[in-house]
């Protein structure tokens, strides 16, 4: 293969020594894949598992420009890996695989992958796959928009001739497409180097994700520009593009999601209402309380497996945007309380628990609750969240968890609240416990929540059978919240100040979120009329991931709440209640459940359903 | 010289006769191909390691087949996609041909049809173990490096 040599001469000889890592769990194939690399002049890796590879991507986010991964595999399905390297690191993935059926190789693209390559691999084919490293190089640079300017002493002539017109490109691209032009300046990370072709990339950690995910909500699903993000994420360094980038990927995940929500949805209507379980979701810092508050074993089990757990980044903002809508004014104020007074904390921590798990199941569940809470708080939460002076952007989620916690006292079985409540509890607590990282929980735990991810989910599973005592154990929550669910129930009475409960839910709960969310529609319909109260559901439409939120009450009475909620991109949207006498019914059991959680946690929650009622 | 000349060409006349024959394919020039003075073994060492796989899967595969209480065929759909896929990547022709019928049956929920590929393939990896083996005997005996066959 002709190496091109682009850039200087210098030790970046790309695509000689790129680093590619290789996961395959044949030995047979993995030795002939590596062998096949190396023979292409790359700097190979190899692992025969998929946890390794995530581990040591973790490890170093720069060590790595492509990864190729085979589909099949033991530990881990090589989607679910694909998906986080693409939200965690943004590294090309090629799939591999000996079945090359189209329904598999849409998949792979759908999920993110940049190639499918069928076994047995040919080094013909593998002596062409920098081009995706270089694809995405450009890209970025395009997005940061400060390729244009030529760079001074580039090595190769070809090199800078490229680089000044793709440059060039760029910038009339962007010209035509954007307004500002300020982001370009913003590009920090643009590498002044044209010769290297690499630029730094932002990597999107769960402190930023978080901030991301905050602004989205703010702003709302539909309203939620690239720009308007950047502005509010106020994150240094980051350009226009790389939001718009990771925005489109967001949003992916959302439909993603929300097409298993969908499926999940029809699981959710077998939810069950459990006030005890909303009680004990309190307990469980929203880890548990997906658990308890998922009545259904089967739903939460549905709900948990169907829901990949890369769907956190959605998820967590659904979940959260549940919560938040639903809280009405009250749990604005409660809100509001919660940044301030910082004894709030104690919504904040139930709505930790509430998210507990944006698994599918418990999304469902949570649903329900944060459906009520919706109604109850008559989406005053919604806006509150984003005026939440939390100290970090994520405002939004803040208030959200509060809400969350609210209505998650009243519904019993709002596995989705639990993930909402997740996110938004995360939020919460976070401004309680000033740690901004449960936010940025939501956003996506690099390493941490995902490895979580993977070991809630077999909690969820503990969880669900244990409904009533899932202490934190809201595995299937989300798999990244794994963790936070663990911890979360312990916490969940007490002000959740570590983060690390937050981020994991919030990763999970955007996933969970989704599916929790149809789930919850389903869920509310059976408990209360919730649903049809939830008009707050808006805080959560910004997010893009929200669909499953969308539960739609069509219908005046409590039926299942209807898929087609989901089907609305990332918004969750409760209907207005149609009739008031709803209202009524909800209410009371939120109230018992608020009163339930109140005694738990102090109180907050109760506050914001009372003030509904 | 002569007899090294010989068994060189015993070596190639041998490997054309296996890829005549549909033992190897295509993917295992490559595989010779991809020999060279840094790994000068590859070849022999990739299909120890297939081997060595291969009757791991195949083990796999019989017990799978022979639960009494009910067959798990995803677990056997695993394990065959798994061979299918190695087979492939060496270029053993007939044992991943047997593979994609051994998973269509695998589909129906066929234990017989199940029962009967996995004897096909059994017997057709012990096949190509003893071709292979003397194939690399031969190599070694023609000097230690296998030629490229084409």
């Amino acid at each position: 293969m002709t190496v091109e040599q682009i850039g200087s001469e210098g030790k970046d000889q790309f695509p000689i020594g790129m680093r590619v890592l290789a996961v395959d769990d044949d030995p047979t194939c993995l030795l002939l894949l590596g062998t096949l690399l190396r023979r292409c002049q790359y700097h190979v890796t190899t692992t025969s598992q998929a946890k390794t590879a995530l581990k040591m991507l973790r490890e170093n986010k720069n060590k790595f420009d492509l990864v190729i991964s085979d589909v099949h595999m033991p530990d881990m399905d090589g989607f679910k890996l694909l998906e986080h390297v693409g939200l965690e690191m943004d590294l090309p993935v090629i799939m591999l695989s000996a079945n090359g059926d189209t329904k598999l190789v849409m998949k792979g693209i759908t999920h993110g992958a940049c190639d499918y390559l069928l076994k047995p691999v040919r080094i013909e084919e593998l002596q062409n796959i920098w081009q995706h490293v270089v694809r995405r190089k450009k890209k970025d640079r395009c997005n940061s928009g400060s390729k244009d300017k030529p760079h001074p002493d580039s090595g190769e002539a070809v090199g800078i001739g490229n680089v000044d017109n793709n440059g060039k490109l760029n910038k009339k691209r962007k010209d035509q497409n954007e307004d500002e032009d300020d982001e370009r300046d913003e590009n920090g990370h643009d590498n002044e180097d044209p010769s290297a072709q690499k630029k730094p990339r932002v990597v999107w950690s769960v402190e930023l994700h978080r901030k991301f995910v905050a602004a989205v909500n703010q702003l709302g699903i539909d309203k939620a520009v690239p720009k308007k993000i950047l502005e509010l994420m106020n994150v240094e360094k980051l350009t226009r593009e790389n939001v718009a980038s990771h925005l489109q990927k967001f949003r992916l995940y959302l439909k993603r999601i929300s097409c298993v929500a969908n499926q999940q949805a029809n699981m959710a209507a077998a939810l069950g209402t459990a006030d005890s379980a909303y009680l004990r979701m309190g307990s469980l810092n929203g880890l548990g309380n997906f658990h308890t508050l998922a009545g259904s074993d089967q739903l939460h089990n549905a709900a948990f497996r169907s829901f990949p757990p890369s769907g956190v980044l959605g998820r967590l903002n659904t979940p959260a945007g549940l919560g938040i809508r639903g809280l009405p004014s009250p749990g604005t104020i409660q809100l509001g309380h919660v940044q301030n007074s910082g004894n709030p904390t104690n919504d904040l921590s139930k709505l930790q628990s509430f998210v507990p798990g944006n698994h599918n199941t418990n999304i469902l569940q949570g649903m329900p609750m944060s459906l009520e809470l919706d109604r109850l708080q008559h989406n005053k939460s919604v806006g509150h969240i984003g005026e939440l002076p939390t100290t970090d952007s994520t405002t939004v989620f803040p208030g959200s968890g509060n809400l969350v916690d609210a209505r998650i006292t009243g519904f019993s079985n709002n596995p989705l609240l639990g993930v909402t409540s997740n996110s938004l509890m995360l939020e919460g607590s976070s401004q309680q416990a000033t740690s901004h990282t449960s936010v940025s929980a939501i956003g996506f735990q690099n390493g941490n929540a995902l490895s979580d991810f993977t070991s809630i989910a077999p909690a969820s599973n503990q969880l669900q059978d244990s409904k009533a005592g899932s202490q934190g154990q809201a595995s299937p929550i989300n798999c990244n919240a794994g963790q936070i669910i663990r911890s979360a129930p312990q916490e969940w009475n007490a002000p959740r100040k570590d983060a690390p409960y937050q981020s994991h839910a919030l990763i999970n709960s955007s996933i969970p979120i989704n599916s929790a969310m149809i789930q919850l529609g389903q869920c509310l319909d059976r408990n209360n009329s919730i649903f049809h109260r939830t008009t707050d559901l808006d805080l959560v439409g910004p997010l893009n991931f929200v669909d499953p939120l969308s539960i739609k009450h069509g219908e005046g009475d409590n039926s299942i709440m209807e898929p087609s909620v989901i089907e609305k991109e990332g918004y969750l949207m409760f209907q207005p209640r149609p009739h008031g006498s709803h209202v009524p019914d909800n209410i009371g059991s939120l109230e018992d459940l608020a009163s339930a959680m109140m005694k738990q946690e102090g109180g907050c929650n109760g506050y914001s359903l009372r003030t509904s009622i | 010289m002569d007899v090294v000349n010989q068994l060189q060409r015993q070596f190639i006349d041998y490997s054309a006769s296996l890829h005549r024959e549909g033992f190897l394919d295509d993917q295992f020039t490559q595989l010779q191909k991809l020999q060279d003075d840094n790994s000068p073994d590859f070849v022999v060492e990739v299909a120890s390691l297939f081997f060595e796989d291969c009757e791991k899967l195949i083990n796999n595969m019989a017990r799978a087949l022979e639960q009494q209480q009910g067959v798990d065929f995803r677990q056997v759909d695993a394990s065959v996609h798994q061979l299918k896929g190695s087979s492939s990547s060496i270029g053993a022709m007939r044992v991943k041909d047997v593979c994609v019928a051994f998973r269509s049956f695998c589909e129906a929920q066929n234990r017989e049809g199940c029962l009967r590929c996995l004897q096909q393939v059994t017997h057709e990896y012990s096949l190509l173990k003893n071709k292979l083996q003397t194939l690399f005997r031969q190599i070694l005996a023609a000097g230690g490096s296998i030629p490229v066959v084409e």
